[in-house]
């Protein structure tokens, strides 16, 4: 089977590897890379388990193919925590009891994180829209809006 | 969140220290920074991917199997049917010995839902299984279906499995489960008023965010560790050995990570096959559901049909309840005998009612097996019966939250299944109710108690 | 066989390509890839191009050309598409939007293609190498279409007299119950004088409700001056039947939700 290569940051350090061409990037990064932290719920773009941000836009990696990411730049939710210093919306989901199965969780602080990169301070009704493309099926929607809002006034208290 | 101390102050001792105070999730740092290994993210060097080829009918008859094609399809490792499988009839609460077996791993002869597992194709891609899948040439016979649980109890309808005979399941009480309690007849016949109104629910998808799934990796000694998200691990690990005739020992399963089950992972289903591919192969092997087989082919919640006839007196007193509850299995048993059981178990509801009859059926159709949902046999149930109560007290003109005060079963009130009621709270759950929905009810049932006088 | 993608700098190369068997251009890969996740195995490669022009928004003058690239979010935030925003916001969340291309919704089968349900109503012209094509005659063809579509044109309507209603059940988002974009010119006393109503999930692809569009010339857009329109609005239906509702309950609820759109 003809392979092509594929090159890219991940959370800041450089990838390369050789793949079957059509491999989606999220079976490149989770059985090519190691990175398993985004989740693979649907296959169909419906779930949002495995988001992840490209060049700081929201992307599905189950409906990307990987060699369209060519010299991207790529931010999954296991590079996120810095030496070992939780993210603030890591730390909101772990207060705010945002997690239940946890398989949603991956996807969810990357929806947020694109949010609140783009739009420090966030309405409610923001956060909703925000947060659209990601089922949760443990219902845990109100934890999880207050953690995105939690970590957004933490941002902005750290920033005063 | 607030704990009110002041209910059953006498029987408890305000020593809590863990309930009310915020804890940390052991789980949760694992599923912020996304290290929380489901099982999904084990992959091993020259795994294999399993595809399941399904029956596109809901009942027929196997002619033939022809896989010849499909085993010269480039990338493909085995292929399984029925003949592969050592023990391939089973069911799952034999462990518990309610039987009989009567489901197969692999269709043998006969399917009797549409989507039920026939050939199982290994292959070194997922993409290669699916295209060898596509090659596999089952030539069916189409047999008479039956969708609706009244048309299956029938005479003369079509014969959905026959590891049990007729279309219901048979208990040691006979056709259904029963209670009977008081004279029901009697009850009715002193009643101001009779109701009897019939209740009935769809099958419903617990719709997990995670599909059900393992990955199965041979240890080289002849034992083989499933990494499963099972919720029913140990039923699913002996289950396993009888189907696959192999001492326990030889399987190790790790799992307890569920992303999402809600009921929906407790059928022993993936593994068996999943081990056996591994066993006879060599390999590692995945077996996951798409979302569509999670949608389509895991189990469902049962369909339900509750029917409820109830006598009432106009000053509130139920004084007669019959209830007759279907639970649909779909083709096979699954957890459903257990279900209905339940429900015959729950019925007539958290009510002191003198009178009681209950049958509970569990029928099988042509439909998909259902099994366990967060309440099964009772959600329903308590769907029928609370709809049921509201129309009761409208029909007497009462208010709905005093009506249940006054039938609400009380410590030392004998239930119909005769035993007598201990530690019943449902007077003050009520009582707090009507505060916190600002409902209010006439004084004598706020100062009511579940404690009866002597008791 | 595997997938394989090809990737060519011209359209022109990219549409050589696409005449080999089991082929399917690549967009956003919101169709085709879901499609290839979900076993679909007569997809067997797909094909893309970089061409620059793709990717383009050119508005001047009223007329606006979008590349068949350009997303749904760029749609969105663009200044001078403002009144499209509301038909491009409606499509997915916003990884799709962040996917999901103008091309690619031209395609999409019900209960997908809000987007192109408003491009209905815009009465765009399609573009491919061999031309342009009316919309509507190229939705009719979709099926057949074997040239990559390069870009949609279309006059771009006055912020008030273009009008979109997406209607699902879940907010914000959802897949639709049905969606309905609606261009309306009035006269000076307030009659329509020309109207064009696009249907989405009254047929597998999207529709012009042209008895309605009949019904509602030189009349006013209040109760009684619609009252002809929502009449004649299920004229020439066959709405799908799905997950999300039946075939009967989406003919039941057109008329009530044209009714608000107009009146809005």
């Amino acid at each position: 089977m003809a392979k092509v290569p594929v090159q890219f940051t991940l959370n800041g350090s450089e990838k390369a590897e050789f793949i079957d061409s059509g491999t989606t990037l999220l079976n490149a990064l989770r059985d090519k890379i190691g990175d398993t932290s985004p989740k693979g719920g649907c296959h169909q773009g419906t779930c949002g388990a495995c988001s992840v941000i490209i060049d700081g836009e929201l992307r599905l990696s189950c409906l990307t193919l990987a060699e369209t990411c060519n010299g991207a730049a790529i931010t999954t939710t296991s590079g996120l925590a810095e030496g070992g210093v939780l993210h603030p919306l890591q730390r909101a989901f772990l207060d705010t009891f945002a997690t239940q199965c946890g398989f949603c969780t991956p996807g969810m602080i990357m929806a947020a994180k694109v949010l609140l990169d783009h739009t420090p301070n966030p309405s409610r009704d923001e956060v909703v829209e925000a947060l659209s493309g990601n089922i949760c099926r443990c219902t845990g929607y109100e934890p999880i809006i207050q953690a995105v809002l939690t970590a957004a006034r933490a941002n902005s208290q750290n920033a005063a | 969140m607030e704990l009110r101390k002041n209910y059953f102050a006498d029987v408890r001792k305000d020593d809590l220290h863990e309930i009310g105070q915020p804890r940390p999730r052991s789980d949760s740092p694992g599923h912020v920074t996304g290290k929380t290994a489901f099982f999904a993210d084990r992959s091993f060097p020259g795994m294999l991917h399993l595809k399941m080829v399904r029956s596109p009918h809901h009942h027929a008859r196997i002619r033939s199997i022809d896989t010849s094609e499909a085993e010269k399809h480039p990338g493909v490792a085995k292929i399984l049917t029925a003949r592969d499988v050592p023990h391939n009839v089973y069911t799952i609460l034999i462990l518990i010995q309610v039987g009989p077996e009567d489901e197969t791993v692999l269709a043998d002869g006969k399917v009797r839902w549409k989507g039920e597992a026939v050939v199982a194709v290994l292959a070194e891609t997922e993409r290669a299984a699916q295209e060898a899948a596509a090659k596999v040439k089952i030539d069916y016979e189409v047999l008479p279906a039956v969708f609706d649980m009244e048309e299956a109890l029938k005479p003369g309808a079509p014969l959905v499995n026959e590891y049990h005979g007729q279309n219901y399941y048979l208990y040691d009480s006979g056709e259904c489960r029963k209670v009977r309690f008081g004279d029901v007849e009697a009850g009715f016949a002193s009643a101001d008023h009779i109701l009897e109104q019939s209740y009935q629910s769809s099958p419903i998808e617990h719709a997990p965010t995670e599909t059900t799934g393992c990955v199965v990796a041979p240890e080289g000694n002849d034992r083989f560790t499933c990494y499963t998200n099972t919720q029913a691990m140990f039923f699913t690990l002996d289950n396993t050995s009888i189907i696959l005739q192999m001492p326990g020992s030889k399987l190790h399963f790790v799992g307890g990570t569920v992303g999402g089950g809600f009921g929906g992972k407790v059928d022993v289903i993936v593994e068996p096959i999943a081990i056996l591919g591994a066993k006879l192969t060599g390999r590692p092997v995945s077996f996951v559901y798409s979302r569509e087989e999670e949608m389509q082919i895991s189990s469902p919640r049962a369909a339900e049909k509750v029917v409820i006839k109830d006598g009432v007196m106009k000053d509130g007193r139920i004084v007669a309840r019959k209830v007759t509850g279907y639970t649909d299995a779909g083709a096979y048993s699954r957890h459903s005998p257990y279900g209905a059981q339940k429900g015959a178990g729950h019925y007539p509801g958290p009510y002191t009612i003198p009178n009681v009859w209950i049958d509970t059926y569990c029928v099988y159709t042509n439909r998909t097996p259902s099994s366990a949902m967060r309440g099964f046999g009772v959600t329903i149930g308590d769907f029928a019966l609370e709809v049921q109560m509201d129309k009761l007290s409208r029909l007497i003109g009462m208010d709905p939250l005093e009506f249940r005060f006054i039938n609400a079963y009380r410590d030392g009130d004998m239930k119909a299944h005769r035993q007598p009621t201990e530690g019943a709270a449902l007077i003050e759950c009520m009582q707090e109710a009507s505060r916190a929905a600002n409902w209010p009810v006439a004084e004598k049932f706020m100062a009511m108690s579940s404690y009866r006088k002597g008791a | 066989m595997a997938l394989a993608l090809q990737t060519f700098p011209t359209v022109k190369d990219a549409n050589a390509a696409l005449k080999a068997a089991g082929t399917r251009y690549l967009g956003g890969g919101t169709l085709v890839v879901r499609a290839a996740n979900e076993g679909d195995v007569s997809v067997s490669g797909l094909v893309m191009s970089t061409d620059p022009a793709l990717s383009a928004i050119a508005a001047a003058g009223g007329k606006v050309r979008i590349g068949a690239s350009v997303t749904m979010a760029a749609i969105a935030r663009h200044p001078d598409l403002g009144p499209l925003a509301k038909a491009a916001r409606a499509v997915g969340g916003p990884a799709i939007r962040n996917m999901a291309t103008v091309g690619g919704n031209l395609f999409a089968p019900a209960p997908y293609g809000d987007f192109a349900v408003a491009l209905l109503a815009l009465d765009a012209a399609v573009g491919t190498e061999d031309g342009e094509l009316p919309i509507e005659t190229f939705l009719a063809r979709r099926d057949g279409s074997r040239s990559i579509v390069t870009s949609v044109s279309f006059t771009l309507p006055k912020a008030d007299g273009f009008r979109f209603l997406k209607v699902s059940r879940v907010k914000p988002k959802g897949v639709s119950v049905l969606s309905i974009a609606a261009v309306l010119e009035q006269a000076a006393d307030g009659t329509v004088s020309s109207a064009r109503i696009a249907l989405g999930c009254m047929a597998d692809r999207p529709m012009r409700a042209k008895a309605a569009e009949k019904a509602l010339k030189g009349k006013k857009l209040d109760q009684n001056g619609i009252a002809a329109a929502l009449a004649a609005a299920t004229e020439g239906i066959a709405p799908i039947t799905d997950p999300i509702a039946s075939a009967w309950y989406r003919a039941e609820v057109l008329p009530i939700h044209l009714g608000r759109l107009l009146l809005a």
